[in-house]
Protein backbone atom coordinates (compact mmCIF):
# COMPACT_ATOMS: atom_id res chain seq x y z
CA UNK A 1 0.00 0.00 0.00
CA UNK A 2 2.85 2.33 0.86
CA UNK A 3 4.06 1.81 -2.69
CA UNK A 4 0.76 2.95 -4.18
CA UNK A 5 0.85 5.96 -1.91
CA UNK A 6 4.32 6.82 -3.07
CA UNK A 7 3.27 6.32 -6.68
CA UNK A 8 0.40 8.76 -6.19
CA UNK A 9 2.80 11.31 -4.81
CA UNK A 10 5.21 10.84 -7.69
CA UNK A 11 2.38 11.06 -10.21
CA UNK A 12 1.16 14.32 -8.79
CA UNK A 13 4.47 16.02 -8.35
CA UNK A 14 4.22 16.92 -12.00
CA UNK A 15 1.02 18.90 -11.63
CA UNK A 16 2.77 22.07 -10.67
CA UNK A 17 -0.15 23.18 -8.56
CA UNK A 18 1.26 21.95 -5.30
CA UNK A 19 1.49 24.75 -2.85
CA UNK A 20 3.63 24.75 0.25
CA UNK A 21 2.54 26.75 3.21
CA UNK A 22 4.99 28.01 5.76
CA UNK A 23 5.72 25.18 8.14
CA UNK A 24 4.17 25.46 11.56
CA UNK A 25 6.89 25.35 14.17
CA UNK A 26 4.78 23.11 16.40
CA UNK A 27 4.67 20.44 13.74
CA UNK A 28 8.26 20.26 12.74
CA UNK A 29 7.98 16.54 12.01
CA UNK A 30 7.91 15.13 8.52
CA UNK A 31 4.17 15.73 8.03
CA UNK A 32 5.07 18.97 6.29
CA UNK A 33 6.99 16.98 3.76
CA UNK A 34 3.80 15.20 2.77
CA UNK A 35 3.07 16.34 -0.73
CA UNK A 36 -0.36 17.82 -1.17
CA UNK A 37 -1.96 18.57 -4.50
CA UNK A 38 -3.86 21.84 -4.26
CA UNK A 39 -6.28 22.59 -7.07
CA UNK A 40 -8.80 25.20 -8.06
CA UNK A 41 -12.06 24.11 -9.65
CA UNK A 42 -10.73 24.34 -13.19
CA UNK A 43 -8.06 21.82 -12.26
CA UNK A 44 -10.48 19.61 -10.32
CA UNK A 45 -13.17 19.52 -12.99
CA UNK A 46 -11.37 17.03 -15.31
CA UNK A 47 -10.96 14.68 -12.33
CA UNK A 48 -14.75 14.62 -11.97
CA UNK A 49 -15.41 13.91 -15.63
CA UNK A 50 -13.10 11.14 -16.75
CA UNK A 51 -14.38 8.94 -19.53
CA UNK A 52 -12.82 5.50 -19.29
CA UNK A 53 -13.57 2.06 -17.92
CA UNK A 54 -13.00 3.04 -14.30
CA UNK A 55 -15.51 3.94 -11.62
CA UNK A 56 -14.72 7.06 -9.65
CA UNK A 57 -15.85 7.62 -6.08
CA UNK A 58 -15.26 11.25 -5.12
CA UNK A 59 -15.76 12.23 -1.50
CA UNK A 60 -15.84 15.88 -0.37
CA UNK A 61 -14.59 16.17 3.19
CA UNK A 62 -12.48 18.18 5.64
CA UNK A 63 -10.51 17.34 8.76
CA UNK A 64 -12.77 19.69 10.76
CA UNK A 65 -15.91 17.86 9.63
CA UNK A 66 -16.58 15.16 12.22
CA UNK A 67 -19.06 13.07 10.18
CA UNK A 68 -16.62 13.21 7.25
CA UNK A 69 -13.73 11.92 9.33
CA UNK A 70 -15.99 9.21 10.71
CA UNK A 71 -16.92 7.85 7.28
CA UNK A 72 -13.46 8.21 5.73
CA UNK A 73 -12.37 4.66 6.68
CA UNK A 74 -15.29 3.30 4.62
CA UNK A 75 -13.90 5.01 1.53
CA UNK A 76 -10.43 3.70 2.29
CA UNK A 77 -11.81 0.19 2.70
CA UNK A 78 -13.74 0.53 -0.55
CA UNK A 79 -10.56 1.62 -2.33
CA UNK A 80 -8.67 -1.37 -0.96
CA UNK A 81 -11.35 -3.92 -1.72
CA UNK A 82 -12.36 -2.72 -5.16
CA UNK A 83 -9.20 -1.31 -6.67
CA UNK A 84 -8.78 -4.43 -8.78
CA UNK A 85 -12.27 -3.87 -10.19
CA UNK A 86 -11.32 -0.43 -11.46
CA UNK A 87 -12.62 1.66 -8.58
CA UNK A 88 -10.73 4.87 -7.86
CA UNK A 89 -11.46 6.82 -4.71
CA UNK A 90 -10.62 10.53 -4.73
CA UNK A 91 -10.78 12.44 -1.45
CA UNK A 92 -11.32 16.15 -2.09
CA UNK A 93 -10.41 18.08 1.04
CA UNK A 94 -12.15 21.39 1.72
CA UNK A 95 -9.84 22.30 4.57
CA UNK A 96 -8.87 25.96 4.85
CA UNK A 97 -5.49 26.65 3.19
CA UNK A 98 -4.01 27.81 6.49
CA UNK A 99 -4.75 24.34 7.88
CA UNK A 100 -2.96 22.40 5.15
CA UNK A 101 0.27 22.12 7.12
CA UNK A 102 -1.22 22.13 10.59
CA UNK A 103 -4.11 19.73 10.11
CA UNK A 104 -4.50 18.20 6.69
CA UNK A 105 -0.97 16.92 6.00
CA UNK A 106 -0.57 15.42 9.49
CA UNK A 107 -4.00 13.81 9.10
CA UNK A 108 -3.04 12.23 5.78
CA UNK A 109 0.20 10.98 7.27
CA UNK A 110 -1.17 9.70 10.57
CA UNK A 111 -4.01 7.85 8.91
CA UNK A 112 -1.79 6.61 6.13
CA UNK A 113 -4.48 7.46 3.57
CA UNK A 114 -3.97 5.45 0.44
CA UNK A 115 -6.81 6.92 -1.56
CA UNK A 116 -5.80 9.89 -3.66
CA UNK A 117 -6.20 13.19 -1.82
CA UNK A 118 -6.44 16.65 -3.37
CA UNK A 119 -7.22 19.92 -1.61
CA UNK A 120 -9.69 22.19 -3.36
CA UNK A 121 -8.86 25.85 -2.82
CA UNK A 122 -11.42 27.87 -4.74
CA UNK A 123 -13.47 30.52 -3.00
CA UNK A 124 -16.02 30.87 -5.78
CA UNK A 125 -18.21 28.19 -4.28
CA UNK A 126 -21.35 29.52 -5.87
CA UNK A 127 -19.81 28.56 -9.19
CA UNK A 128 -18.44 25.12 -8.48
CA UNK A 129 -21.00 23.67 -6.05
CA UNK A 130 -23.87 23.67 -8.60
CA UNK A 131 -21.40 22.67 -11.34
CA UNK A 132 -20.50 19.52 -9.42
CA UNK A 133 -24.15 18.72 -8.79
CA UNK A 134 -27.19 20.92 -9.08
CA UNK A 135 -28.80 19.30 -6.03
CA UNK A 136 -25.86 19.98 -3.70
CA UNK A 137 -26.66 22.58 -1.04
CA UNK A 138 -23.01 22.72 -0.02
CA UNK A 139 -23.15 20.63 3.16
CA UNK A 140 -20.38 18.08 3.63
CA UNK A 141 -19.81 15.19 3.62
CA UNK A 142 -20.96 14.75 0.05
CA UNK A 143 -20.06 12.06 -2.46
CA UNK A 144 -20.09 11.70 -6.22
CA UNK A 145 -19.92 8.30 -7.89
CA UNK A 146 -19.53 8.23 -11.65
CA UNK A 147 -18.36 6.21 -14.60
CA UNK A 148 -18.40 6.95 -18.30
CA UNK A 149 -22.16 6.54 -18.56
CA UNK A 150 -23.76 7.71 -15.34
CA UNK A 151 -23.28 9.80 -12.20
CA UNK A 152 -24.94 9.85 -8.81
CA UNK A 153 -24.52 12.50 -6.15
CA UNK A 154 -25.16 12.00 -2.44
CA UNK A 155 -25.38 14.80 0.12
CA UNK A 156 -25.33 12.39 3.04
CA UNK A 157 -23.10 10.23 5.22
CA UNK A 158 -22.36 6.60 4.44
CA UNK A 159 -21.76 3.38 6.29
CA UNK A 160 -19.54 0.88 4.49
CA UNK A 161 -22.59 -1.17 3.57
CA UNK A 162 -24.60 1.74 2.23
CA UNK A 163 -21.59 2.96 0.25
CA UNK A 164 -21.04 -0.49 -1.20
CA UNK A 165 -24.68 -0.72 -2.16
CA UNK A 166 -24.38 2.47 -4.20
CA UNK A 167 -21.11 1.35 -5.76
CA UNK A 168 -22.70 -1.92 -6.87
CA UNK A 169 -25.00 0.03 -9.20
CA UNK A 170 -21.84 0.82 -11.13
CA UNK A 171 -20.05 -2.54 -11.04
CA UNK B 1 -42.42 -20.22 -3.79
CA UNK B 2 -43.70 -18.64 -0.59
CA UNK B 3 -40.16 -18.22 0.57
CA UNK B 4 -39.24 -16.52 -2.69
CA UNK B 5 -42.17 -14.13 -2.29
CA UNK B 6 -40.99 -13.21 1.17
CA UNK B 7 -37.50 -12.57 -0.09
CA UNK B 8 -38.85 -10.41 -2.88
CA UNK B 9 -40.96 -8.40 -0.46
CA UNK B 10 -37.96 -7.96 1.81
CA UNK B 11 -35.95 -6.66 -1.13
CA UNK B 12 -38.74 -4.31 -2.15
CA UNK B 13 -38.90 -2.91 1.39
CA UNK B 14 -35.13 -2.48 1.52
CA UNK B 15 -35.19 -0.81 -1.87
CA UNK B 16 -37.86 1.69 -0.88
CA UNK B 17 -36.07 2.39 2.41
CA UNK B 18 -32.94 3.21 0.51
CA UNK B 19 -34.85 5.93 -1.30
CA UNK B 20 -36.15 7.51 1.87
CA UNK B 21 -32.54 7.83 2.96
CA UNK B 22 -31.76 10.23 0.17
CA UNK B 23 -31.68 13.88 1.16
CA UNK B 24 -34.84 15.67 0.18
CA UNK B 25 -34.73 19.21 -0.99
CA UNK B 26 -37.69 20.31 1.08
CA UNK B 27 -37.71 23.67 2.72
CA UNK B 28 -38.42 27.12 1.42
CA UNK B 29 -38.08 28.41 -2.07
CA UNK B 30 -37.87 32.08 -2.98
CA UNK B 31 -41.30 33.64 -2.48
CA UNK B 32 -42.51 31.20 0.18
CA UNK B 33 -43.89 32.52 3.46
CA UNK B 34 -41.59 31.55 6.32
CA UNK B 35 -42.83 30.19 9.59
CA UNK B 36 -42.50 32.24 12.74
CA UNK B 37 -40.94 30.54 15.75
CA UNK B 38 -40.65 30.89 19.47
CA UNK B 39 -37.10 29.95 20.43
CA UNK B 40 -35.01 30.49 23.53
CA UNK B 41 -32.37 33.18 23.36
CA UNK B 42 -29.06 33.08 25.22
CA UNK B 43 -30.55 35.52 27.77
CA UNK B 44 -33.28 33.02 28.64
CA UNK B 45 -36.05 34.95 26.90
CA UNK B 46 -38.18 33.53 24.12
CA UNK B 47 -37.90 35.28 20.76
CA UNK B 48 -40.32 35.32 17.81
CA UNK B 49 -40.27 37.24 14.56
CA UNK B 50 -43.62 38.76 15.58
CA UNK B 51 -41.86 40.49 18.51
CA UNK B 52 -40.26 42.85 16.00
CA UNK B 53 -43.17 45.12 15.24
CA UNK B 54 -41.07 47.80 13.58
CA UNK B 55 -38.89 45.51 11.46
CA UNK B 56 -39.23 45.55 7.68
CA UNK B 57 -37.78 42.08 7.51
CA UNK B 58 -35.09 39.81 8.90
CA UNK B 59 -31.71 38.33 8.19
CA UNK B 60 -32.19 34.84 9.63
CA UNK B 61 -28.86 32.99 9.89
CA UNK B 62 -28.53 29.35 10.93
CA UNK B 63 -25.10 29.27 12.54
CA UNK B 64 -23.22 27.72 15.42
CA UNK B 65 -20.09 27.85 17.57
CA UNK B 66 -18.37 24.75 16.29
CA UNK B 67 -18.28 25.03 12.51
CA UNK B 68 -15.11 26.65 11.12
CA UNK B 69 -17.12 28.23 8.31
CA UNK B 70 -19.59 29.73 10.80
CA UNK B 71 -16.71 31.01 12.92
CA UNK B 72 -15.07 32.54 9.84
CA UNK B 73 -18.25 34.56 9.30
CA UNK B 74 -18.89 35.71 12.89
CA UNK B 75 -17.44 39.19 12.43
CA UNK B 76 -19.31 39.63 9.17
CA UNK B 77 -22.58 38.56 10.83
CA UNK B 78 -22.02 41.16 13.55
CA UNK B 79 -21.32 43.76 10.84
CA UNK B 80 -24.55 42.85 9.04
CA UNK B 81 -26.57 43.42 12.20
CA UNK B 82 -24.82 46.71 12.92
CA UNK B 83 -25.50 47.93 9.41
CA UNK B 84 -29.05 46.70 8.89
CA UNK B 85 -30.82 46.40 12.28
CA UNK B 86 -31.32 50.16 12.36
CA UNK B 87 -32.61 50.05 8.79
CA UNK B 88 -35.27 47.51 9.73
CA UNK B 89 -33.48 44.25 8.93
CA UNK B 90 -32.08 42.81 12.17
CA UNK B 91 -30.02 39.61 12.25
CA UNK B 92 -31.66 36.65 14.02
CA UNK B 93 -29.13 33.85 14.56
CA UNK B 94 -30.40 30.33 15.18
CA UNK B 95 -28.21 27.45 16.36
CA UNK B 96 -29.72 24.27 14.85
CA UNK B 97 -27.35 21.50 16.01
CA UNK B 98 -28.11 18.63 18.37
CA UNK B 99 -26.01 19.58 21.39
CA UNK B 100 -25.62 15.94 22.47
CA UNK B 101 -23.52 15.49 19.33
CA UNK B 102 -21.96 18.97 19.49
CA UNK B 103 -21.57 19.90 23.18
CA UNK B 104 -19.64 22.94 21.99
CA UNK B 105 -22.97 24.35 20.83
CA UNK B 106 -24.73 24.04 24.21
CA UNK B 107 -26.67 27.04 25.52
CA UNK B 108 -23.85 27.71 27.97
CA UNK B 109 -21.27 27.71 25.18
CA UNK B 110 -23.51 29.79 22.92
CA UNK B 111 -23.76 32.35 25.71
CA UNK B 112 -19.98 32.36 26.18
CA UNK B 113 -19.31 32.75 22.46
CA UNK B 114 -21.85 35.56 22.08
CA UNK B 115 -20.28 37.38 25.02
CA UNK B 116 -16.72 36.91 23.78
CA UNK B 117 -17.59 38.16 20.30
CA UNK B 118 -20.05 40.83 21.41
CA UNK B 119 -23.06 39.57 19.48
CA UNK B 120 -25.56 42.42 19.07
CA UNK B 121 -28.38 40.12 17.92
CA UNK B 122 -30.40 37.28 19.41
CA UNK B 123 -28.65 33.89 19.30
CA UNK B 124 -31.44 31.35 19.56
CA UNK B 125 -31.41 27.61 19.98
CA UNK B 126 -33.60 25.41 17.78
CA UNK B 127 -33.81 23.06 20.73
CA UNK B 128 -36.21 20.46 19.35
CA UNK B 129 -34.74 20.91 15.86
CA UNK B 130 -38.15 21.67 14.40
CA UNK B 131 -37.47 25.04 12.76
CA UNK B 132 -34.42 24.46 10.54
CA UNK B 133 -36.08 21.61 8.55
CA UNK B 134 -39.05 23.86 7.77
CA UNK B 135 -36.68 26.46 6.37
CA UNK B 136 -34.72 23.75 4.60
CA UNK B 137 -31.40 24.74 6.14
CA UNK B 138 -28.83 21.98 5.65
CA UNK B 139 -25.69 23.56 7.02
CA UNK B 140 -24.10 26.34 9.01
CA UNK B 141 -23.93 29.14 8.07
CA UNK B 142 -27.11 29.24 5.98
CA UNK B 143 -28.90 32.57 5.47
CA UNK B 144 -32.55 33.41 4.77
CA UNK B 145 -33.44 37.05 4.08
CA UNK B 146 -37.13 37.60 4.82
CA UNK B 147 -39.30 40.57 3.99
CA UNK B 148 -42.42 41.32 6.01
CA UNK B 149 -45.50 41.24 3.82
CA UNK B 150 -49.23 41.20 4.54
CA UNK B 151 -49.11 37.40 4.11
CA UNK B 152 -46.21 37.00 6.52
CA UNK B 153 -42.42 36.99 6.31
CA UNK B 154 -41.62 36.20 2.68
CA UNK B 155 -38.36 34.47 1.66
CA UNK B 156 -36.37 36.77 -0.62
CA UNK B 157 -32.85 35.36 -0.54
CA UNK B 158 -31.34 31.97 0.43
CA UNK B 159 -27.68 31.09 0.67
CA UNK B 160 -24.27 32.44 1.55
CA UNK B 161 -23.29 35.74 3.15
CA UNK B 162 -20.75 36.57 0.45
CA UNK B 163 -18.44 34.93 -2.06
CA UNK B 164 -15.25 34.53 -0.04
CA UNK B 165 -15.32 32.49 3.17
CA UNK B 166 -11.55 32.70 3.52
CA UNK B 167 -10.95 36.42 3.48
CA UNK B 168 -13.47 39.18 4.10
CA UNK B 169 -11.16 41.65 2.38
CA UNK B 170 -11.25 39.70 -0.87
CA UNK B 171 -15.02 39.52 -1.16
CA UNK B 172 -16.34 40.51 -4.56
CA UNK B 173 -20.03 40.00 -4.02
CA UNK B 174 -21.79 40.68 -0.73
CA UNK B 175 -24.89 38.62 -1.53
CA UNK B 176 -26.85 39.34 1.67
CA UNK B 177 -26.06 43.07 1.65
CA UNK B 178 -27.03 43.31 -2.01
CA UNK B 179 -30.32 41.53 -1.31
CA UNK B 180 -31.22 43.69 1.68
CA UNK B 181 -30.17 46.89 -0.11
CA UNK B 182 -32.40 45.93 -3.03
CA UNK B 183 -35.34 45.33 -0.69
CA UNK B 184 -34.75 48.67 1.05
CA UNK B 185 -34.66 50.43 -2.33
CA UNK B 186 -37.64 48.52 -3.75
CA UNK B 187 -35.45 47.08 -6.45
CA UNK B 188 -35.33 43.53 -7.76
CA UNK B 189 -32.74 41.28 -6.09
CA UNK B 190 -30.04 40.33 -8.57
CA UNK B 191 -28.84 37.10 -6.97
CA UNK B 192 -31.62 35.33 -5.08
CA UNK B 193 -29.91 32.03 -4.30
CA UNK B 194 -26.29 31.05 -3.77
CA UNK B 195 -24.43 27.95 -2.63
CA UNK B 196 -21.60 27.67 -0.17
CA UNK B 197 -19.83 24.93 1.68
CA UNK B 198 -20.87 24.55 5.29
CA UNK B 199 -21.03 22.09 8.14
CA UNK B 200 -23.93 19.67 8.00
CA UNK B 201 -26.48 20.39 10.71
CA UNK B 202 -26.01 17.72 13.36
CA UNK B 203 -29.24 15.80 13.97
Amino acid sequence: MKLIYLLCIVLFLGCGNAQKDIADSKNSNSAQDTELTVVNYDALEPMLNKKNDSIYVVNFWATWCAPCVKELPHFEKLQDNYKAKGVNVLLVSLDFPRQYDKKLKPFIKENDLHSKVVALNDTNQNRWIPAIDDSWSGAIPATLIYDSTKRRFYEQTFTYDSLLKELKQFL
Amino acid sequence: MRYLNKVLIAFAVLFSLSFTNLPESNGYKIGDIATDFNLENIDGRMVSLSDYEDAKGFIVIFTCNTCPYAVAYEDRIIALDKKYASKGYPVIAIMPNNTDIKPGDSMKNMRARAKAKGFTFPYLMDKDQSIYPQYGATKTPHVYVLEKTSKGPQVKYIGAIDDNYQDAKKVNEKYVEEAVDALLNNEPIKTKETRAIGCTIKV
